[in-house]
């Protein structure tokens, strides 16, 4: 099992998200640089968060145009793992791998503060070890995570199942108080419809030791690994 | 005819039924100037675009559609000079 991790020039979160994979869950981990044009032997992507290509034009916007994200589309049909933390998020909106798009917050804050995530669906390989409606605690650190889709998306996103993280108070319920950003209906993370591309604005790789407030984001990480040790 | 090389503008803006956080604040903030008659601000961008000499207004298109502009939010319009 090998995850990589995508360097963009910009990416700020790369070191977070390798550390927590090779010390935190222990896995074989290698950076993964964003000129390359080849994803061979990884089975799982991380696109670090970050500002990519200065967030020039629209977040993400030129991130899409790197040749790895060329091959990082490959990997994603033939059903590779491939998980956009925040910036990479973004990226994949951008790059067409995710629905929607992640506009300006609302009241144009860049928001940076711990917040409480409602699991939504455990069928995706990034929740498989969470319970439905599992809080989690996880940090948020971005300007533009206003997460939009037109309606018809929208609908079809809720249909499916595709949202695996909502924002929600600590006690968990979905309220226009618990969203930082003005996310349509307060979604925090979207998986694609084959359920194995997940972007999220909060940021588990700062929140998977308690030494930094909470180790909820490993639970993430750690279904990766299940997900991947289940498909064998 | 000497032909001199063309530019273009490319203006990208929100689609309509997108949210403007951008606009609003800056709609919101024009009370306090006393500017009451103005219903309402979009936040767009604008790209000047030279090209080459006799070269085709394609390359223009696709830069607006494909770069410059993302489908889920946003629209582009091109004014040629």
């Amino acid at each position: 099992m090998k995850f990589g991790v995508v360097i963009f020039p910009g990416s700020n979160c790369e070191h977070d998200c390798y550390y927590v994979v090779e010390s935190v869950i222990g896995q074989p981990v290698e950076f993964i640089w964003h000129q390359d044009t080849s994803v061979k032997g990884f089975d799982a992507v991380i696109l670090p968060g970050g500002f990519a290509y200065g967030d020039y034009l629209r977040t993400g916007a030129l991130a899409k145009f790197s040749p790895v994200m060329k091959a990082i589309g490959d990997f994603a049909k033939q059903g590779g793992l491939v998980f956009g933390i925040c910036n990479g998020f973004q990226i994949l909106a951008e790059a067409g791998l995710l629905p929607g798009a992640l506009l300006r917050n609302v009241g144009l804050k860049y928001v940076c503060k711990f917040l409480h995530l409602r699991t939504e669906t455990t069928d995706t390989p990034y929740s498989n070890i969470l319970k439905k409606n599992q809080l989690l605690r996880i940090p948020v650190g971005h300007g533009d995570g206003n997460y939009f889709a037109d309606p018809e998306t929208l609908k079809r996103i809720e249909d499916n199942g595709q949202v695996v993280f909502r924002y929600a108070t600590a006690s968990g319920e979905i309220t226009p108080e618990a969203n930082p950003n003005g996310s349509l209906h307060n979604i925090a993370g979207i998986v694609n419809e084959q359920r194995n591309v997940l972007g999220m604005m909060p940021h588990p790789d700062r929140s998977s030791e308690s030494l930094l407030g909470s180790a909820d984001g490993k639970l993430i990480f750690e279904s990766m690994v299940n997900a991947l040790v289940r498909a064998g | 005819m000497l032909r001199s090389a063309m530019k273009a503008t490319v203006i990208v803006s929100l689609k309509p039924t997108v949210l403007d956080p951008q606009g609003m604040t800056i709609h919101r903030s024009l009370a306090s100037l006393g500017l009451t008659n103005i219903s309402d601000v979009r936040q767009g961008k604008i790209f000047d675009v030279s090209i080459k000499d006799g070269a085709s207004r394609q390359e223009v298109e696709r830069l607006a559609k494909e770069v410059l502009t993302n489908p889920v939010i946003e629209e582009y319009r091109i004014i040629w000079e």
